[in-house]
């Protein structure tokens, strides 16, 4: 086996479809991130989205009906966050940790209930599938993404919550507004992120399918400094990791098995040293994690 | 009074919790009376609920205690269950190396895997240190990263979960599986290292139940960490940092010290877990071993309010609650054990927005913000 073999056409397509989910995510989390909401619940959101994508697609026997269940899905489970986060000030990492709690158990308990299984849903045929559109609907977001975050007023008002909420404020612009839809936007995309790993990737949900993407996606926009172009840039990297993991799955050199385990820590070594600052600066914006008190 | 004031808001979030899970319960179609009664009722048997209630607390004790000291320093630690696994690992591995391990091949050989055969007396002990050690390490570069470079300790520890899982399936993999065997998994350490199950010496208790020696360290580790905290200089340094850093720094205190010294405690307290995981019930290194202890951990230490004696009580609830969950996935008729991670979820959920409770209640003055 030599090098050619492993990187080939092959590898970058399916480094496009892994970085998918990734981008999705991350994308989504840059809108709650921006606005001043740490959104460490990806990882919940994503697992929301992929359930009610599998289920409501073997029910309607229609994935659009599965997809749009996914984003309401993701909005709303993103909604129990911002109720916390922005309503009752609470910690954000440690809402966010509820929320990743909580989609480990409810796709199971609900699977359990409604499909008699462990954790599973029912397969899904073939032609119900959709492995195409989230990934065209990733990649025309980045642009989108841009465009809004840097040349309309919804994206200079999200900047401004999420740098000096108390100057935006003053301007007359509402804090909590924004950051509500900041959320709620940020469950859409990583809902529909989480259905594309159901009803696109594979054909069904199984339990904790997600598997760490969440984090991923998260060190994807930390890696990217918190921008479309540069997260997506992440994410494509990140994908192309996982893509070679996969190959080089029980592949032998020379007789000697490659650990793909040490392939598969890139993401995160990356995102360590690049918040380390060793290369480059990682500056969140600046009242990330800060809850928004009104004076009175 | 003031007693009473701390233990009311948390026992008022598990009740709200309790509701909340019964009305999902309910929902699904099942009677919640009855899914409750399983929960609680199959954990406060004598032997078997009470003696696995106990031992599924054991690891919970340590990383909520883990969780509290670094929140204590204003510190989130996501990454107990990264600083568990590398320290279940390293004390299998010294446990094997210098336990004398010998394990039979196909053809029947003996392979050894050890270097030394030590006696219990000294092997135990090095191992205990080994599980501190090492997860006191892997939790120390949080801090450092956080105290020299400002890098925010929530992402780092998230990725070095991550990382460290990694690396014990490599080592795993590839050094450690005993022949031809399909489980990820160590060869078993050595008979040395193995410490006394309670069973042995309660009267009543069997010994197939786990429950072993940690347990009585868990409750050390509790009386150690109240005295670090709140009886000694460190303790106080630490809280300082916690509580507010600028003022610390104006004080005197080495903030960015305290950081890595209270990251180090946390990790070595979740390191602890190796020793009732490894050393007390699987006598090996189990890939995947931990039920996300580490994480439960956050729970435990946010319903224990941070304090010893809180963590302790929570992660007896929770410890009950992972025994009874086993019974409600077998006899009920559509839930399942998914239920526990659900009533925890709302439990942190409750805890968290304090403030919601703040409101309607506050007003009688039964809840303040804890002191430091």
């Amino acid at each position: 086996m030599d090098l050619t073999e492993i990187f080939n056409l092959g590898l970058f397509t399916s480094a496009v479809r892994l970085a998918t989910p990734l981008l999705l995510a991350a994308l989504g989390g840059m809108f709650s991130e921006r606005s001043g909401v740490i959104n460490i619940a990806l990882e919940g959101l994503m697992l929301a989205g992929a359930f009610t994508a599998a289920s409501m697609t073997w029910y309607a026997g229609s994935p659009w009906v599965g997809l749009l269940a996914a984003v309401l899905a993701g909005a709303a489970i993103a909604g129990i966050h911002a109720v916390a986060c922005i309503r009752y000030r609470a910690d954000q990492v440690v809402s966010g940790t509820a929320i990743n709690i909580l989609l480990t158990g409810v796709p199971a308990l609900l699977s359990g209930a409604f499909f008699l299984s462990s954790g599973s849903t029912p397969q899904i045929p073939r032609e119900h599938l959709i492995p195409l559109t989230p990934v065209v609907i990733a990649f025309l977001l980045v642009p989108l993404t841009y465009y809004v975050l840097y040349y309309t007023p919804f994206g200079l008002r999200l900047r401004a919550v999420g740098e000096n909420p108390e100057a935006a404020d003053a301007a007359g612009v509402s804090v909590r507004v924004m950051r509500y839809t900041a959320v709620l936007l940020s469950g859409a995309l990583a809902g529909i992120g989480g259905a594309y790993l159901s009803i696109g990737q594979s054909s069904l949900f199984t339990r904790n399918m997600s598997a760490g993407r969440g984090f991923i996606a998260l060190a994807a926009l930390i890696f990217g400094k918190w921008r479309p172009v540069q997260t997506m840039l992440a994410c494509l990297l990140f994908g192309f990791t996982e893509a070679i993991a996969i190959q080089l799955q029980g592949v032998r050199f020379g007789g000697e098995e490659i650990p793909t385990q040490f392939v598969q820590i890139i993401p995160y070594v990356l995102t360590i040293v690049v918040l380390a600052g060793f290369i480059g600066q990682s500056r969140a914006p600046r009242s990330l994690g800060i809850p928004y008190q009104k004076e009175k | 009074m003031k007693l009473l004031r701390e233990l009311l808001f948390p026992v008022i979030a598990v009740l709200v919790a309790f509701i909340v899970g019964g009305i999902i319960v309910w929902m699904i179609g099942d009677n919640p009376f009855q899914v409750y009664g399983l929960l609680l009722g199959s954990a406060l048997t004598w032997p078997d609920g009470i003696g696995y209630t106990l031992f599924y607390a054991t690891p919970l004790i340590f990383t909520g205690l883990a969780v509290a000291v670094a929140f204590r320093c204003g510190l989130l630690n996501i990454g107990a269950e990264g600083q568990l696994y590398l320290a279940a690992f390293a004390t299998a591995w010294v446990s094997i190396k210098l336990g004398g391990t010998v394990v039979k091949d196909f053809s029947g050989a003996s392979v050894g895997y050890g270097w030394a055969s030590l006696p219990a007396v000294v092997l135990v002990p090095l191992a205990v240190l080994t599980a501190v050690a090492v997860g006191a390490a892997w939790g120390a570069i949080p801090g450092w990263l956080k105290a020299r470079f400002g890098a925010h300790e929530v992402i780092t520890t998230i990725m070095l979960n991550f990382i460290a899982i990694a690396l014990v399936s490599y080592f795993t993999q590839y050094y450690f599986k005993g022949p031809g065997d399909p489980i990820m998994q160590t060869v078993p350490i050595g008979e040395a290292a193995h410490i006394p199950r309670l069973g042995d010496f309660v009267p009543g208790l069997p010994s197939r139940i786990p429950l072993n020696l940690a347990f009585l360290l868990a409750i050390l580790a509790c009386a150690l960490v109240y005295v670090l905290l709140w009886r000694t200089k460190w303790g106080y340094e630490i809280r300082a940092t916690g509580a507010n850093p600028s003022a610390a720094e104006y004080g005197g205190i080495n903030v960015r010290r305290q950081i890595v010294v209270a990251m180090a405690i946390s990790g070595g307290l979740a390191g602890m877990v190796a020793v009732s995981e490894v050393l007390g019930y699987r006598y090996r290194y189990y890939d995947g071993f931990s039920a996300s202890y580490g994480f439960t951990g956050i729970a435990v230490a946010l319903l224990g309010r941070n304090h010893p004696v809180g963590v302790f009580l929570a992660a007896l609830l929770f410890g009950m609650l992972t025994r009874g969950a086993i019974f409600v996935d077998a006899f009920s008729a559509h839930v399942t054990k998914d239920l526990v991670e659900v009533l925890q979820a709302i439990v942190i959920l409750f805890v968290a927005a304090e403030a919601l409770f703040r409101g309607p209640f506050g007003r009688f003055g039964l809840l303040k913000r804890s002191k430091i």
